[in-house]
């Protein structure tokens, strides 16, 4: 284990995909693989690509990798596609669009299944991202699952989120609905020689019209991606973004904000997990399970319970918790 | 909790642009629980090799329908092993005729040939055997 993080520090690629298969299939040393690799993190910044099914993600996100590699900027790339609730597998097909730049020793792409998390990432995307983090990559794209209206865990990743639409995709109300139009930093209108990519440009700029914080206001910019057009624009106000987050002060806020959350997650883990363990030791609980299956019981005191037996088996246990 | 996926890299080497077949395996496999990474057409051996290795899958499926595979299964073999990936398991699908496919399996080329009649299920059952003994040894 010491020895793949060792290999990852290195700028071994084959550490790096096996580090985050071990995140992703949360192997028991997952934690200690983090831990390991968390005082080299921290440098990467974060770019999220979210929008709806077929929108082109994957097709910017290979145009910007272009723009990143001709500054030398080295790239890690996360596609996320959905897991099959039903088999569990699932059709990982990010990288057609991408493989001109699958030989490039300096982007790294990686795709993954969402398995069963449902904001528009995968279970393991962040940890995903630490490992990208600390291999040594500047920028980090993420690209989402192709998402509706809510799914926006993005926005907790990513330090800039760029939010993809097409022409004709709704009427105005759509605009002004909560959730995804709330997280952009950056709208792109892709597929802009389509019809009424006017319209649907106008009728965002409208929206953030009304948008009373405006110390940043979320550029609207038209691409057509299989030509490349506008793409040099979107990259020069995503680095804008950075600049103004920086600048501000705002990127610290963002990130002590995830800091705060993830070690609020973490704890949670660890309660939810060791209470976890001390229920399943209890020799009651599957006569429980019966006991209310057969209505002799209710699940709500018996949970309780069950609790303070914990609680009370926690005085004499050896490591507490 | 330990959540373990058989990862897959479906991939269509070479020339040849049907990729119906493939499509369908690539189904077939997402709905017995695998993940599938497809790459689209006319990819290099280069390419698959270090697909497979950035994505640290399993399994290398290929397709190939142009009657090239003489030439590019044994080529992307090599690349596998030079990239520290001579475990992965490499099935080929295609109009491979039976004498080829002998030589490339004896040769360790490829694992198995699968050819137009076999079934999804024989594919996928072949995997879970092979990834079971994996795991076992």
């Amino acid at each position: 284990m010491q020895q793949l993080v060792e290999d990852l520090l290195a700028g071994n690629r084959r550490a790096a995909a096996r580090l985050i298969s071990q995140v992703e299939n949360d192997d028991p040393q997952k934690r200690e693989l983090l831990k390991e690799i968390f005082p080299h993190t921290g440098r990467a910044y974060v770019i999220g690509v979210t929008g709806a099914p077929g929108s082109g993600k994957s097709s910017l996100v290979d145009c910007l990798l272009q723009q990143m590699r001709s500054e030398s900027l080295k790239v890690g790339v996360i596609g996320v596609d959905p897991t099959s609730p039903f088999s569990g597998g699932a059709i990982l097909g990010d990288r057609i669009r991408m493989q001109e730049h699958a030989l490039d020793q300096d982007v790294f792409i990686r795709s993954m299944g969402t398995r069963g998390s449902l904001g528009g990432l995968a279970r393991a995307t962040r940890e995903a991202i630490q490992v990208l983090d600390a291999f040594g990559k500047d920028i980090i794209l993420v690209e989402t699952v192709g998402v509706g209206q809510s799914e926006i865990d993005i926005v907790k990743t990513a330090d800039s989120t760029m939010v993809v639409l097409t022409p004709a995709g709704g009427d105005s109300v759509q605009t002004i609905k909560a959730g995804i139009m709330e997280i952009a930093d950056l709208f792109v209108v892709n597929k802009a020689d389509l019809p009424g990519a006017e319209r649907t440009t106008t009728e965002i700029n409208l929206m953030l019209d009304m948008k009373e914080d405006n110390r940043w206001r979320p550029p609207v910019l038209c691409t057509v991606s299989v030509r490349g057009e506008g793409i040099e624009t979107v990259w020069e106000s995503l680095k804008e973004h950075r600049c103004f987050l920086e600048d501000s002060g705002r990127l610290m806020k963002i990130r002590r904000e995830r800091v705060r959350r993830e070690l609020t997650e973490q704890v949670e883990y660890l309660v939810k997990s060791r209470i976890w363990d001390r229920v399943k030791e209890q020799i009651e609980f599957d006569s429980l399970v019966e006991k209310i299956v057969l209505r002799r019981r209710d699940p709500y005191s018996a949970a309780y319970e069950l609790l303070e037996k914990i609680a009370f088996y926690g005085e004499d246990d050896k490591e507490g918790g | 909790m330990e959540d373990r996926k058989i990862r897959v890299l479906v991939a269509k080497p070479g020339l040849d642009g049907h990729d119906r077949g493939v499509k369908v395996v690539a189904r077939g496999l997402r709905d017995a629980g695998m993940e599938v990474i497809y790459t689209g057409l006319h990819q290099t051996p280069q390419q698959v090799a270090e697909t497979a290795l950035q994505e640290d899958v399993d399994v290398v499926g290929l397709s190939v329908l142009s009657g090239a595979h003489m030439t590019l299964v044994p080529k992307i073999k090599e690349l596998l092993i030079e990239n520290d990936l001579k475990d992965v398991l490499l099935l080929v699908g295609g109009i491979v005729p039976e004498d080829d496919a002998k030589k490339l399996m004896a040769d360790g080329h490829a694992d198995r040939i699968f050819t137009p009649g076999d079934s999804i299920d024989s594919i996928t059952a072949y995997i879970f055997d092979w990834f079971k003994q994996k795991a076992e040894s």
